[in-house]
């Protein structure tokens, strides 16, 4: 076999490189259309969850919502998005490494990631690339307090949810007759843990709640057992459990309840956790009875129905909560800014989405609208209870479909 | 706080250790006799409780039940493991053969991830919610059946070193290894035998474990990371250390996250390691070195 010559297969000519030339100014004169591209094309959007490690459940939960949106948006009239799904496995560096990965892919917006840690990595990458990236799930404060131009959350902050949770305790106590003494607050050491912890300190003093917090328990979100939390728990006697917490210690720590025999006045959840899919399927007549006060949806707006409907028709069973509602909600900001951008261009989307302004939604309050920051501060949060598997909305009275159970039927005689 | 706190808190605290400590006397039995650390002891605790956890969810076969069936297949998987990869690594350096099990614990990590997926799963026996009560005292059902289960194993592994032809050989081997071989020991197949009894107690160790705990594959390292602090505390190559080490830990665990704060509780145990490691280098019951 011979070998060719390169100076007969490479041989660069005056012609070749003009030609050469011509394409690539062509390639460089069509680029603009490949980054904005015309409406009719749908925008590409990076969805970041947990589908996998300790936050496994919620992320599988929030890609419900995902799975449902494009039909919905069309019903609406809105554009349809190309979702490019990404794992962050629980871990913040992960998020980090995937959100950059998906705009090197292409992606035009991003969309997660459940978690605050999480969310602020990819909050950085985004504000980096100049993507605009809309927060379904995270409360930690410092997110939006950055001056970040490419960040947008439709979800409250840690200090809005723990708000919403007092005025709404203070609405089931008085519905209820009920008036706790004492509570012993359990809380995940993660960051939206500590962020809830710290809010706490902060909000509870301006309202003037029945209980107090005799005992502050922190713990880690990844334990395999909370044995000996519970003992303490148990130990110092309070009337009701305050909760922050995540899903798989909210099943570890029910089982933990019904082991060591303690049936509290009430679990009063202030997070994730208690009101999830699995959380009910896991321990059935045991899921019975918490009490979560968390961001929702109103089950009387119409949207709402409508979402409804559609997960009862893709996932049979499955009650509709917090992971699908914010995670639809996301994805229809997405949506909304496309159409009245006309663009995909990041910018033009960025100044679209700082200028939504919906108001047929699903979650509990006037609608999503961003402040400067591009924090949704009209958020309102609601009172929710688990009854027979499934999820009755308590609190507060405008967006309630029925009325709190109290108190917390025990344990060992559910049957 | 009432006294009966302190007493739950401490008998759950003990019998998680005792299960522990089984785990740890795999690894003390594997590095008495053959002096080979064993890094992939975790691991292959997790291989057991998915085992555990397959049975469970397929066939509803109880753990307990099948502690021995999986006992025996670990105790199989570590026969195999010594006489075809450790073995050759017996007379080479240390490091060596610490680089051999590192690997074989991050290929048992990988391929349990690409079989079972890196989330948690359980087994949920009929009695998960069962519970004793005892005046004062509230025992967890699954831990009392776990550690009980873990003093009868251990009783019938030191029996059996103590009173049967080939634990006596195996005890001889770890003695003197040069006059085991004079004497005409099969040396190679009784160290096989040892690390698969060390094997099948870890395997033991990861059936009643399961009953305890949640099983991902990014348990192994956790656990492997602990039975080393273990038979650290309680005297490598001391099968009663590895024991006392166990209960000693789960107790310290237990109580420090009742008195401190539960997220810190792993932080206890390691400063036990360091007070054993600066006032008694050789382990609570370990033996000076000569």
């Amino acid at each position: 076999m011979k070998r060719k010559s390169p100076s007969k297969t490479a041989r660069v000519t005056r012609r070749t490189f003009t030609a050469g030339l011509g394409a690539a100014g062509f390639v460089a004169g069509s680029a603009p259309f490949n980054i904005v591209r015309a409406q009719g094309a749908a925008l590409k959007v990076g969805v970041l969850l947990p589908r996998s490690g300790y936050q496994a459940g919620i992320g599988q939960d929030c890609q419900r919502g995902v799975d449902i949106t494009n039909g919905i948006l069309k019903d609406l009239g809105l554009p349809s998005l190309q979702i490019m799904n990404a794992d962050t496995e629980t871990n913040v560096e992960v998020a980090r490494s995937r959100a950059e990965k998906l705009i090197g892919e292409g992606a035009q917006l991003l969309v997660g990631a459940f978690d605050s840690g999480q969310s602020s990595a990819i909050a950085q990458v985004a504000e980096q690339k100049g993507i605009p990236y809309v927060i379904n799930i995270a409360a930690a404060p410092p997110i939006t307090e950055q001056g970040y131009k490419f960040v947008f959350r439709n979800f409250p902050t840690a200090g809005m949810i723990l708000r919403d949770a007092f005025v709404d305790q203070l609405e089931v106590f008085a519905a209820t007759g009920a008036a706790p003494k004492t509570a012993v607050f359990m809380h995940v050491n993660d960051t939206f843990g500590t962020a809830m912890k710290g809010g706490i300190g902060a909000v509870m003093p301006k309202f003037n709640m029945p209980y107090k917090i005799v005992e502050t328990i922190s713990y880690d979100p990844a334990a395999r057992d909370l044995s000996v939390e519970i003992s303490k728990a148990k130990a110092t006697g309070a009337d009701v459990l305050l909760m922050v917490s995540r899903l798989n210690d909210a099943i570890l720590l029910t089982r933990e309840l019904v082991k060591q025999r303690w049936t509290p006045m009430a679990v009063l959840s202030m997070g994730p956790g208690w009101y999830e899919d699995q959380y009910l399927k896991t321990l059935g007549k045991l899921s019975d009875g918490p009490l979560s006060f968390a961001p929702w949806y109103d089950p009387n707006k119409k949207l709402s129905k409508q979402l409804e409907a559609a997960l009862a028709k893709a996932h049979p069973g499955v009650n509709l909560n917090t992971n699908h509602v914010y995670t639809f909600e996301a994805l229809l900001v997405a949506a909304d800014a496309y159409k009245r951008a006309s663009s995909s261009d990041p910018k033009a989307l960025a100044d679209a989405i700082r200028k939504t302004n919906i108001k047929d939604n699903v979650s509990i309050g006037p609608g999503i609208q961003f402040d400067a920051k591009g924090q949704n501060d009209k958020i309102i949060g609601g009172g929710i209870q688990n009854r027979g598997s499934k999820l009755v909305t308590v609190a507060p009275k405008a967006a309630a479909n029925g009325k709190p159970e109290w108190p917390l039927k025990p344990y060992d005689k559910r049957g | 706080m009432p006294f009966d706190v302190y007493l739950n808190v401490a008998v759950g605290g003990v019998l998680t250790g005792l299960v522990y400590g089984l785990m740890a006397l795999g690894l003390s039995v594997i590095f008495g006799v053959m002096r080979v650390v064993n890094f992939a002891h975790g691991e292959m605790m997790t291989i057991a409780m998915y085992i555990a956890v397959t049975l469970f969810s397929a066939f509803h076969l109880d753990p307990l039940i099948m502690l021995v069936p999986i006992a025996a297949v670990l105790f199989a998987f570590g026969y195999v493991l010594q006489v075809r990869l450790i073995n050759p690594f017996i007379t080479r350096p240390d490091t060596s053969q610490f680089l051999l099990l590192v690997a074989v614990a991050i290929i048992i990590v990988n391929l349990l991830l690409i079989v079972f997926g890196p989330d948690a799963r359980t087994v949920q026996a009929s009695y998960a919610y069962d519970s004793f009560q005892l005046g004062p005292l509230i025992v967890d059902a699954t831990k009392l059946y776990a550690g009980l289960a873990a003093i009868v194993v251990a009783i019938a592994l030191f029996a059996f070193f103590q009173y049967s032809q080939i634990g006596i050989a195996i005890r001889a081997c770890a003695d003197n290894y040069t006059g085991a071989l004079v004497v005409g020991l099969d040396v190679k197949h009784l160290y096989a035998l040892t690390f698969g009894i060390g094997a099948a107690c870890v395997g033991a160790a990861g059936v009643m474990m399961v009953l305890i705990v949640d099983v991902t594959p990014a348990l192994g390292p956790a656990y492997t990371l602990l039975a080393f602090v273990i038979v650290i505390t309680g005297g490598l190559g001391s099968m009663p250390g590895a024991l006392v080490g166990g209960v000693l830990i789960g107790l310290t665990e237990a109580m420090a996250g009742l008195l401190f704060t539960p997220s810190a509780k792993s932080m206890f145990s390691f400063a036990v390691l360091v007070l054993v490691l600066l006032f008694r280098p050789q382990g609570i019951m370990g033996k000076r070195a000569a």
